[in-house]
């Protein structure tokens, strides 16, 4: 049998407070970054915000300041240029508060035709979207969340307790926040892309927690006389390995799709990549003392005789 | 032992099922199957999104205002020409606001006699106001309601007839919400030939130049195409009311878009419309220019002949949506009910003016509220490159299950090929459409696919520790591990469904694939292996390689 770790004895739990004081932090940044998007101070993608971005594939090298010039020159200095320069590629976004009736993404293209007329280039992609639209997206994307928060919090509190399911879901929350959070630190553009991977990570997070929590369930029934605190901890190194091999078979994918999935998965797998650390982290620390803090009644799973 | 042959089938049935279903998304090896057996295999299976292979999104809105606004003007003109019908004498008839009409009578004994007229041929409008020579009608608002569905209906119906003309596979067209229309043109190589085939009016007008009053204008023979509106701003005070200036671009010599237009004075009612038209059909002249050849319904037939008989020797402007594409003279009465529009165009651009002619005009503008447009080659690179590392990713992964749980790991290997060939023969079936965050859930169903295994792997292991033998170990670790895998899977479904509920596009995309994932999930990791497992166990094992 090959195991990377053996049996373990660590008191997890007795390092909850230092785990809350980051989680607490995670969190905080993540809140942060929330306010941003509504206040539409942060980095949201056009498919949010409304506007243009257009990705040019040019036949040679194009300097991303001579570009900038050009394009202020033509009256789009508020233009956000990003370059990849392994295939001299060039993202152009322009977001609008207005109607599209500007018609920006014909304006852009002639810009580069007349500016650089020497290195002839190809239209990647071209999105225009209305304001209108982005905040549907919003609307339909909380409201989403909103739904399965309460529909996941009433499925572990019939299987479980009701603080189990209040647990998984602060935790999964935590996970989606700190992420977020870290994005915003970043200075990532968020999308469609990073939001769908923040759902998927979700779904990891949720798994993690209520894998450790059945672990949890099942000794409290067992072991009748130990302390809480004791049974948590138990659990939690039980399963201990399962949560590092899982997360170390789903790194070994996110790792190289992170460093050579192209751009367009990029900003996708790092998402994924934090998501799915902090996802194992937080079923450990943020989800199980959880459920230290809110003691049970009498009769239920987590009450033991005083 | 009859058990374990009950689910052997069962796993066994449901991978020829899926591999049944993958296979026409499996070009490469659906063109091999002889054409006597196709009719056998589904013809459609997965298509690719437009992130993927590239293409068009556009939502527009129908400027439903504009559809009032437009039929108003028309009701207009019909009344002035009812009024000229029976002589009765008017200064003007014009539109008022957006639903009202304004009639300036020459005199106050008429006003009566022409209100009950209107009253009489007219009854989508009622009376608002009668004062002096000045009559006011305005359209009831029920006909306001009728007017702006029906422009909706006639423009998804008209750019359902020009799509369909375009010949592009599997075009997506749908209505959203009231008044907005999704389109959807996936593998589209010129993307912006598509968008003015789409959202050109195409509306086609017959108007008569302003001969008499040309001459004395002194416009110039031929301006930039750039100093259009400020042509337009210069002569603006000096136009005769009744008339407009409109321009002909003139080809650029060297066959790029033209530069020049040549300006005409033209008055503005137009004297036949696009509507009259019964085909329009592309051309080539005995000089190989091409031309579109429109031959006019029976109504339209006798009203072009009647309108070149009445105008031999004079100047006829062809008008498409404001712009003049010729203005040939009338040599002589055209009484066969067609015409020629010529125009230098290109072959493509014929071809696709014949197409929206022959769909009919959109009832009014559109506006563009998201235009989504990929080229084909980021969808190339974002494919390879992405499939490529999720390729030699996972392989990495399997290469690991099996090195940390030898036999074991193959087991679970298998049962993530399986997993994938059923999820794909799933979507295939379904006919789904596969972009990129679809194939994020395709990668957390395998992820949780994988972690079941885990699961169950260590539970075995923990239970061979302690000195089971090895049926019961594998029976004890299964078990142990149903309810958490069964919990995990269902809280992930419940995310699932609300994205599929409430989601829209992307994230519906996303969401599908997630549900269907965990579906085939739980089905083989809790009977997929335990199967093979069943089948091992068969030889009473002393030891397990896990």
């Amino acid at each position: 049998m090959l195991e990377i770790i053996g049996k373990t004895n660590i008191d997890f739990m007795g390092k909850r407070h230092v785990a809350f004081g980051v989680s607490g932090l995670l969190v905080l940044l993540g809140l942060i970054a929330l306010v941003q998007i509504g206040t539409g101070a942060a980095n949201l993608g056009i498919d949010f915000a409304g506007g243009t971005a257009v990705q040019l594939k040019f036949e040679n090298a194009i300097g991303i300041e001579q570009a900038r010039q050009a394009l202020s020159k033509h009256g789009l200095q508020d233009a956000e240029l990003q370059e990849f320069t392994q295939d001299h590629k060039l993202l152009i976004r322009v977001k609008t508060e207005d109607t599209l009736e500007q018609k920006i993404a014909e304006k852009i293209v002639e810009v580069f035709q007349t500016e650089f007329s020497q290195n002839k280039f190809v239209i990647d992609s071209s999105t225009e979207i209305g304001p209108t639209i982005g905040q549907r997206l919003q609307q339909d994307a909380l409201l989403a969340i909103t739904i399965s928060l309460i529909g996941i919090i009433l499925y572990v509190a019939t299987r479980f307790e009701l603080r189990f399911g209040v647990a998984a879901a602060v935790a999964t929350f935590h996970d989606v926040l700190a992420v977020l959070g870290i994005y915003f630190l970043l200075d990532k553009e968020i999308t469609l892309l990073v939001v769908t991977a923040l759902l998927t990570l979700a779904g990891y997070s949720l798994t993690d927690s209520v894998v450790v929590f059945d672990r949890i369930r099942e000794n409290l029934r067992a072991r009748r006389r130990e302390t809480i605190l004791n049974i948590i901890n138990a659990g939690i190194n039980q399963v201990l390995t399962r949560t590092l091999i899982t997360t170390l078979t789903v790194v070994l994918v996110l790792v190289p799709l992170t460093i050579f999935g192209g751009e367009v998965l990029h900003d996708f797998s790092l998402a994924l990549l934090l998501g799915v650390l902090i996802g194992t982290y937080s079923s450990v620390f943020v989800a199980s003392p959880l459920l230290l803090i809110w003691p049970g009644g009498k009769g239920r799973l987590l009450s033991r005789g005083a | 032992m009859k058990k374990i042959r009950g689910r052997l089938f069962l796993v066994l049935f449901l991978s020829v099922v899926s591999f049944y279903l993958f296979l026409p998304s499996w070009p490469g090896l659906y063109d091999r199957i002889p054409e006597s057996v196709r009719w056998l295999i589904p013809p459609r299976g997965v298509s690719l999104g437009l992130d993927l292979q590239g293409g068009i999104h556009l939502v527009l809105e129908v400027e439903e205002e504009r559809a009032v606004e437009i039929a108003v003007d028309r009701a207009a003109k019909a009344m002035q020409d009812l009024l000229t019908d029976k002589e009765i004498p008017f200064d003007t008839v014009e539109r008022d606001g957006s639903v009202q009409v304004r009639l300036e009578l020459s005199k106050e004994g008429v006003v009566e006699e022409s209100a009950e007229l209107i009253r009489d041929e007219f009854p989508s409008y009622f009376q608002v106001s009668k004062e002096g020579r000045i009559l006011v009608v305005e359209l009831l608002d029920s006909e306001v309601d009728r007017i702006k569905n029906a422009a909706i209906n006639q423009a998804l119906e008209t750019i359902r007839n020009r799509i369909d003309q375009f010949g592009v596979t599997e075009p997506l067209l749908q209505r959203q919400g009231r008044t907005e229309l999704v389109i959807q043109l996936p593998g589209v190589k010129d993307p912006e030939r598509a968008k003015s085939l789409i959202q050109d009016t195409a509306l086609l007008e017959f108007k008569m130049l302003d001969e008499d009053n040309q001459p004395g204008l002194g416009l110039p023979v031929q301006v930039q195409r750039s100093e259009e509106s400020s042509i337009q701003e210069k002569f603006a005070g000096r136009v005769p009311e009744g008339s407009e200036i409109l321009f002909e671009p003139i080809p650029d010599s060297k066959g790029g878009p033209p530069v020049f237009s040549r300006p005409y004075l033209v008055r503005k009612g137009a004297v036949l419309t696009g509507d009259v038209l019964q085909d329009a059909r592309v051309n080539y002249t005995e000089f190989s220019e091409v031309y579109v050849g429109v031959t006019f319904d029976s109504k339209g037939a006798k009203e072009f002949g009647r309108i070149t008989s009445a105008n031999v020797g004079k100047f006829m402007a062809i008008v498409l949506d404001g712009t003049v594409y010729s203005a040939p003279r009338i040599n002589e009465p055209i009484l066969g009910g067609r015409a020629q529009i010529t125009g230098n165009f290109t072959t493509d651009e014929a071809n696709d003016l014949a197409i929206v002619l022959r769909a009919g005009a959109l009832p009014a503008p559109m506006k563009t509220i998201q235009d989504l447009t990929v080229g084909p080659s980021l969808g190339q690179d974002s494919i390879e490159k992405g499939l490529k590392t999720t390729l030699i990713a996972g392989l990495i992964v399997l290469i690991f299950m099996v090195i940390y749980y030898r036999m074991s790991g193959v087991i679970a290997d298998m049962a993530l090929a399986l997993n994938l060939l059923c999820l794909l023969g799933a979507l295939s079936g379904l006919n789904a459409t596969l972009t990129l965050p679809g194939i994020a859930g395709i990668i957390l169903t395998i992820g949780m696919g994988v972690d079941s295994n885990i699961l169950i792997f260590e539970r075995i292991r923990e239970e061979l520790r302690q000195g089971r033998p090895v049926r019961l170990a594998v029976d004890a670790g299964y078990d142990k591990a149903f309810l958490t895998i069964v919990d995990s899977h269902v809280t992930t479904l419940i995310t699932g469904l609300a994205l599929f509920l409430f989601g829209t596009g992307p994230i519906k995309g996303f969401a599908v694939t997630l549900c269907l994932g965990i579906g085939i999930n739980l089905f083989t990791a809790l009977i997929g292996t335990k199967v093979v497992f069943d089948l091992i166990n068969r030889r009473k094992l002393e030891r397990l390689s896990i």
